[in-house]
Parts: C-alpha cells; structure tokens; sequence
C-alpha cells in the first residue's frame, strides 16, 4: 500500500504514531455506473496513492485494450471486476474497497446498481456513517437520485454528500451547478435529509477531489476528499444511554463469571448501577474486563467482558441498561420490513428474527403498505417482493429489550432468517412498540390474555352460534374451525352434543338445567378466550337471558353472537339426528320449538339465512367477518 | 455530558473482530481457528485470546500442514502451543503422505491442491468443525472485496456463490443444516497496514522470516527462493548464495519468493512496505500459476 507521507521516508516512527492515531471513517458511494461511480472511487484511490505499480500496469495496459477513456487511464477499471462477476451469475451485494490518507482510514461500500439496487444498497449503508450520492450534472436530479436518498434517509444515515459529477461536461457552469443544488434541497427535505454539502467534481479529471479545481473559482466550499477527512463523525453513540447485549457467558470456572459484549451504545463505568432486560433485574458493575487490563470506563464501540456484584441469571441476548435510562421491553412493534430475498414475505409466516445478540420466533403481519422507492408512494400491499420495503407489524415469542431504530442502530435493527433455508431473508428497522411493559417484573404483568393471543397473532374471541336443533350450527362451526386452522388460528369447538357427555353429563333438558348447561359452557369458553384461543360455541341456547349472561363475562368486541337462523319446518324435515320425530312423539320432553320456546336474538353480530346459503357459503361470511373484526391479526 | 473519547482505527478494527469470534462461538458447535503461522493468523490468534480472556480460546486451531513449511514457522507453532495453552492440531493428508507429495516432483499445483485444499476437507470433515475461521482480508485481492464475514459452504466445502447470505449492521447469521460449515474471516476489513501495525503496538510473536536477515537462496525466474533444507533440489551449477532477504507472505518454503531487503526490525518492514511498488500477494507463486483466479481456489475451497 503505498501511501505517501514524507515521513515515511524520513522518520517511519513518527509516522506510525500518526498512523496510530488516525480516526476511521465508513462511507457508501450510491449512483450507477453512468454517474462515473467507479470512476470516482479509482479516482480516490488513486490520488490516495493506494495503486502499486503492478497495479497501475495493468491499469495502464487494461485502459489501452478496454478503456473508455481513448487510451487515457480509466479508474473505473481499478475497481470494476463487478460486471463480469455479475455476468457470471455471482450474487454481489457490496464490495469493499480501503485507502487511507495522513488523517483517516476510510473503508468505502461500493453497491453495484441495477436490479438488486435496494437490498444492496441497504447492505452497504448499514454499515457506513456518510454517503455520497453522485449526480451526473448533465442529468441533474434523477428518479435514481431520489430512491438512493430515500434509502440513505431509512437507513439513518445523517452525512450526506452530493457529489455533482462530471462538470467538465458543462463547461464547469455554476449555474447548472445552482439549480440541481436547488433542486436537491427541495426534494431532500420531504425525505428528512436536512443537511447536506455539495461539491462540483470531475472524477475523471480530478476536479476538486483532492485538490480544489481552476475550473471552479466560483466554489469555495472543500474538496471531496478534503470533506471525508475533516468531517465530523465523532461519535455520538457513547453520550447515548448505556446498552450492552450480551453476546456471550465467560464462564472459565467457578470463580470468573462475566457477561462479554460490544457496547452498542453509551458508557458503562466500574462501581455503577445496571439493570438487565428484560428480566428486569439489577446488579453493579464490579469489574470491566479486558485482557489488557481492567478499564474504569468503557465506551460504545469497545468489546468487553462485565462482572456484576450479584449471582444473578443473565444469558446471551439480554441487554444490559442503566436503570435511569432503559430501552423498551416488548414483543410486538411496528417496523420497517426489507425484503431480500426471491421467495415473497408472506405474513403470518414463522421466521427467525435476530436482533443484537437475540434470536426469536417472528411472524409479520400483513404491510400496512409498501413504498414504491422511486416515487415514495404508498401501495398497498399483501405481501413483499424482492427489493420490496414494506411497514409491518412484527409479533415475537417472547418480550425482547430493544430501541427505536432512530434511537439506537444496534438495538432497533434486526435481520429475519428464513427457518427451513437458514438464508437471510429481510432485514428491519424498528418504530415503536405496539404494546410497551417496561416494568421490572414483566412476567407478572405481561402474560395475560393479550399476550398469550398476541404469540397466536390472533385476538380472544368467541363466536356464539345459536339457532334451532338442525339448523346446521355444528356444520358451520366445523368449516369454519377448519378454515381458521388453514390460516394458522388457534381455536376450540366447544359443541352442545360433546360438552353434555362430559361436563354437563349431570344436567337434563328442565329449563334450570338448559341455564346451568349454557353457565358452565360460557365459562369454559371464557377460560379459552383467555387463553388467547378462538373458541366457537355451537349451543341452541334457546334462552335471551343466557346469551347475555354469557356476552356479560366478555371484553366489549370478544363475544361475537352468530344466529344459524332456519325455520322450524324446515330444520324438521332436515331432523339428522331423529329429534324432532321423538319429541313430536313424546319421547323427549322440553325439546326447542316442540315443547320448549327458542328465543331468537334481536341484535346478532352475524345473521346467518340458511335457506339461502350453504354451509360453505355461511363459514366463509364467518371467517370474512372475523378478519373485519380484526380477530385474525394480532391486536395493535 | 462527559468528554468524547476517541477510539482509533486500530481499537475499532480490534472490536469488531472481537464480536465476530465471540459471536461464532456463541452460535456455532465446533468452531476452529485455521492457523497458518503466518501474520495474519498470528493477529486472529492475539485478538481470539482477548475475545475470550480471562477463559483460554475456547477453540482449537488447525494447521494444514504439507512438511514443506519453513523451519522458523515449525518453531514458532511449538511455541504458540506452549506458551498459550492452545491446542493446535496439525493435519497432513495421509494420500499426500503415501505419495510423498512435493513441490519439484508434482509441481506447485498438485502440491498445493492435495497438502492444503484437500488436507483442509479433510481435517474439517474428520473433526466435524462447523465453523473455521480464515485470515483473509478484503484489500487481498480486487476479488476478496466483496467477499463476506460468514462466507457459506455447503457439505461439500464448496464455496457457493450464489448463495451467500448478506451482511447488516454487525447482525451475523450463523444458522446452518448439518454438515455445511461456515469460514469466518474476522480481520476482513483489515489492511496490510493495519496488521502490521498491530502486530508492532501489541508486541506479536512473529516468523523472523520476515525480518530481513542473510539467507542462502537461489534465484529461478526472477524469484528468490530460500533454500532452507537439505531437501531443497538444486538445478544443475546451481549454488546457494547468502543474501539479506525477506518474505512478505510465508508458505512452503519452495514457493515462497522473497525480497531483498535491508528491513530488520517491524517499523523499517513497515517503511518499505509503504513505500513500495508492488502489491503483496506477488511474492505469491500459486497466485500467477495457471492463472488460476482466486475465485476458482475459493470455489474449490482453497483459502
């Protein structure tokens, strides 16, 4: 590498000592290859004196024979290879490209363009604490410009620079320069980049890359490279509050417990107070750990190993705060959902989610909708694509310790691992919480009804069915059962034939009977609901005063009343079970609609004619009517 | 608010290679650390001691060995094991064994291929490792640059391009079926300076072999080749001579071309790699054989 210094030559350990304390920046450079992207980051290369001369050989031969530069040096080839690495069907998201000057090492993500353009795009800028958006300024702004913004913006990048490229194609004209400038902090500020500094460049000719141009006496702002050295990228993670997941138990005997980590965010010191999430319990920091010593302090970006002053139960995922400034504890939230690979994201579908150190079961519930990256639409949408970025709702398996995304990157990003392939299929950026207990001791408050609905990505619901003997409830009942296993429900059939063999076996058909049967069914089926399941109950419950003792134990919104409505004459001929033919004999006594009255309800949720639908026909108005209802998704 | 502290470079290269080893042994069975005696496995190994520290590396590490190394690096393996505590297991393939594989019967492809590609299969394949970590870095070669962190092989050991899972934030998926197995390269995003340096701030045993010293070799095409045993053949009127040489990067010792140099202590080595004029992996011989690129070693498996 040869990076020139005088003092190289002259006192190598003084430039070392120099070198030791060089800062490092990570950028990504967005635009295509028709901006002169390659041309640009060859260019950096090169006048960082990165290119060795076997290099630059071959660099010289290649302008030669492929250049299209006329025979000139063509900087795009130090660092395409790309294309025909793409031409060979290998999957390339980012490359990684490294050269340093007398102040900084810079580590660049080099995104090609094209097709897969967002989910490498994302990829590369994950990572990087700058961008460089490059505008070829005979275009100007372009639909490209505004979707690399757009993702440069979602993935919180908050330096920007826009590096106005090949003005030596406009005769260096301030004016054009102007008016895109103009252009760009208009749209800029719809998509939340509120600062950013643009610089005329030539990547070609070296305009203003490292040395400021002749052409442009009209610019008086740095030069591309003079900016990455000096800007301000300290960092400001560590004057945030204290995060470490904890990565890893060391565990060397029975005397040495620590908890390693990388510090995401904040400080952590020797002899403070911290709390671990999500169980919520404390310690105080005794020791940081490292083999170079023990540290007083430590800082975002430091990889450490903790000891606490208590014996208490820590594993790998855990986070560890301070208790003044705690993350958020949560198991559904809403999110930023990229989908990255070519089988769709479909919601309710199980998959890995990774988050800091954490892996947990996910689903995904249907995008509340996609943006279209070029126009920054909102689409509605059933599922996401390939390149696709959706707004989501993510259910968990358990509560997670996490932070909004804009908070803290470490602890509000995550990846979602697909459970059968193991590819990494999207990655996320979390919003908020859709239900927060960030109380200490969460178990106790946290497993409720909700929650354990909430694990089925389902709400608590029972569906009444009423009507006459052979109305055809329990067919209904049945379809619909099916249906809502086929979407992935939890549910329970509580069926008037079954139950009485069992539970009710004491009970008879005198009107106290009929109220103590429909008491101890509604009951059970409460205990159901609030095991998150959806029960159906498939009862004649011939009596009013029943059904609304039985609507009474509900949550407004649970008790879902469904009348199987068929006429007598017409279930009596139907009469599958042979009861009307007794009773019309005497052989049962207090028989609905024979000897014993059925009360139909006056404001059922759902009426069901069975003359003029079938069974099918009845469940699936059922099951549409439980997704209106919203008992299908998770509840927000 | 308190006073921003800066971390440096190195410290933040240090850190991030930290996470990625501790994150392969949070996730994986049978991590091990491919120890090639080299500078950049010598860097793995001091940051995987820090990673783990105060517990011992909680992992072994494996020497491809083909019996044609230098002598200087079978030393310095015999004191790492010692002084570390470190298992270090050292595998030869038994085929290349029974056929006595070298470099001037078989030639450097053959050599190559039978003592480390398929020593490596073997090895990981007998020991059952799940994961391996490499020393590789992206500044290497235009073609490690997009190379990733956890980089996927199938059971096979075969590098599949097309299947490589992308890389977010520090969010590593180390999830696979049985018998495939990842390669880690914690010091991706290292530079040939970047390692030296650290090896100089961090006081790292090294091979001597790279500090210039008086060596007999011989000449053969332009390449300087250290003529280090008894074993070395020699071209007919072919006659060591001492010259002050060293190596940029270490092999088999017949394969290894070397510089002339006057660079005896790391900060000279220092200089004259920054000043130099060509790129490192030239002193490589299996690199310009058959034009064989990386990508087809990596293919095959080869680091």
């Amino acid at each position: 590498m040869a990076h020139i210094s005088d003092l190289i030559a002259t006192d190598i350990e003084q430039y070392l000592h120099q070198h030791e304390h060089k800062s490092l920046l990570r950028f990504i450079t967005c635009g295509s290859v028709d901006d002169g992207k390659s041309t640009l980051i060859g260019r950096l290369l090169y006048d960082s004196k990165m290119i060795f001369e076997d290099q630059l050989a071959a660099l010289e031969a290649d302008s030669k024979k492929v250049g299209t530069q006329g025979g000139e040096l063509d900087f795009a080839l130090l660092v395409d290879g790309l294309a025909a690495e793409r031409e060979q069907g290998i999957t390339i998201d980012v490359a990684y490209r490294f050269f340093s000057t007398d102040k900084r090492k810079f580590i660049v993500a080099d995104t090609p363009g094209h097709e897969q353009y967002t989910r490498n795009m994302v990829t590369g800028a994950s990572s990087a604490d700058l961008a460089v958006i490059l505008i070829d300024a005979r275009k100007g702004v372009l639909t490209q410009t505004r979707r690399h913004s757009y993702l440069v913006s979602l993935i919180g990048i908050k330096k920007v620079v826009l590096a106005i490229n090949k003005m030596d194609l406009v005769g260096y004209s301030e004016s054009t320069f102007d008016k895109i400038v103009e252009d760009y902090t208009a749209f800029a500020r719809q998509i939340g980049i509120n600062e950013f500094v643009a610089i005329p460049v030539s990547g070609l000719r070296g305009d203003n890359i490292k040395d400021p141009s002749a052409h442009t006496d009209w610019y008086h702002g740095p030069t591309l490279m003079g900016y990455l050295e000096t800007v301000n990228i300290e960092d400001v993670a560590q004057h945030r509050p204290l995060r470490m997941p904890v990565q890893w138990v060391n565990r060397p005997n029975l005397d040495f417990r620590g908890f390693a980590g990388t510090i995401a965010s904040g400080m952590v010191k020797q002899g403070e107070r911290v709390r671990v999430l999500p169980s919520g319990r404390e310690s105080t920091v005794t020791r940081i750990v490292t083999m170079d010593g023990d540290l007083d302090h430590a800082i975002a970006g430091q990889a450490i190993t903790l000891t606490l002053a208590d014996e208490i139960d820590i594993s790998r995922g855990d986070v560890i705060a301070r208790p003044d400034d705690l993350p958020g504890v949560a198991d559904q939230f809403e999110a930023v959902v990229v989908w990255m690979s070519d089988e769709p994201m479909l919601p309710g579908r199980p998959y890995w989610l990774k988050i800091g150190t954490k892996q947990v079961a996910a689903t995904i519930t249907e995008p509340k909708y996609k943006v279209n990256v070029n126009t920054l639409e909102h689409l509605a949408a059933k599922k996401l694509e390939l390149n696709e970025i959706g707004i989501c709702n993510v259910s968990l398996d358990q509560p997670i310790a996490f932070d909004p995304y804009e908070q803290c990157h470490e602890t509000g990003s995550f990846i979602l691992i697909d459970r059968l392939t193991n590819a990494t299929v999207g990655a996320g950026m979390i919003h908020f919480a859709l239900r927060r207990s960030q109380n200490i001791h969460w178990q106790a408050l946290d497993v409720n009804t909700k929650s354990r609905a909430a694990l089925k990505g389902q709400q608590p619901a029972v569906l009444w069915l009423t009507g006459l003997s052979g109305a055809g409830k329990s067919t209904i009942a049945n379809m619909v059962e099916k249906r809502l296993l086929a979407l992935g429900k939890h549910t329970y059939l509580l069926d008037g034939d079954n139950v009485r063999h069992g539970l009710n076996r004491d009970l008879g058909f005198t009107d106290a009977d009929r109220v103590e049967n429909i008491r101890r069914v509604a009951e059970v089926s409460k205990l159901m609901a609030d095991a998150g399941l959806i029960v159906l109950v498939s009862f004649i419950s011939p009596f009013r005063a029943e059904r609304r003792m039985a609507r009474a134990l509900f949550q407004t919104g649970e008790f879902h009343e469904v009348h199987v409505d068929t006429p007598l004459a017409v279930a009596e001929t139907r009469d599958v079970k042979g009861l009307y033919k007794k009773a019309r004999r005497g052989e049962l006594k207090n028989f609905t609609g024979i000897d014993s009255p059925y009360e139909a309800p006056e404001n059922p949720e759902i009426y069901i004619d069975t003359t003029r639908r079938t069974s099918e026909q009845s469940a699936e108005a059922i099951v549409e009517y439980l997704q209106q209802a919203g008992v299908l998704s998770p509840a927000h | 608010m308190n006073d921003t502290i800066h971390l440096t470079h190195l410290q933040r290269l240090e850190a991030e290679s930290i996470q990625i080893m501790r994150e392969v042994v949070a996730e994986c069975e049978r991590p091990v650390l491919l120890y090639s005696i080299g500078k950049d496995s010598s860097v793995m190994l001091h940051v995987a001691r820090k990673a783990f520290y105060p517990a011992p590396i909680p992992f072994p590490l494996l020497h491809i060995d083909s019996r044609w190394e230098f002598r200087d690096m079978y030393a310095l393996r015999e004191q790492t094991a010692g002084r570390y505590g470190v298992r270090i297991i050292a595998h030869l393939n038994p085929e290349a064994v029974a056929m006595d594989v070298n470099p001037f019967d078989h030639g450097s492809q053959i050599h190559t291929d039978l003592w480390r590609t398929r020593g490596l299969k073997q090895a990981l394949d007998e020991h059952r490792f799940d994961a391996a970590f490499g020393g590789g870095r992206r500044d290497e070669e235009k073609s490690r640059a997009k190379e990733r962190i956890f980089s996927f092989r199938s059971a096979q050991h075969r590098w599949d391009p097309k299947n490589q899972r992308p890389e977010l934030w520090s969010l590593y998926n180390a999830r696979m079926h049985k018998g495939e197995s990842i390669r880690v390269f914690p010091i991706s995003n290292w530079t040939e300076l970047d390692v030296w340096q650290y090896i100089l701030l961090e006081k790292i045993p090294m091979v001597p072999l790279y500090l210039a010293a008086e060596r007999p070799v011989v000449e053969r095409d332009g390449t300087l080749i250290m003529v280090d045993d008894e074993r070395m053949r020699l071209n007919p009127g072919e006659v060591p001579r001492m010259r002050r040489i060293r190596f940029r990067t270490l092999g088999c010792y017949p394969l290894s071309g070397a510089v002339e140099s006057d660079a005896d202590t790391l900060p000279k080595v220092i200089q004259e790699m920054l000043l130099a004029r060509t790129s490192e992996r030239q002193g490589r011989l299996i690199d310009h054989d058959q034009n064989a690129s990386m990508e087809k070693k990596k293919q095959e498996g080869y680091f």
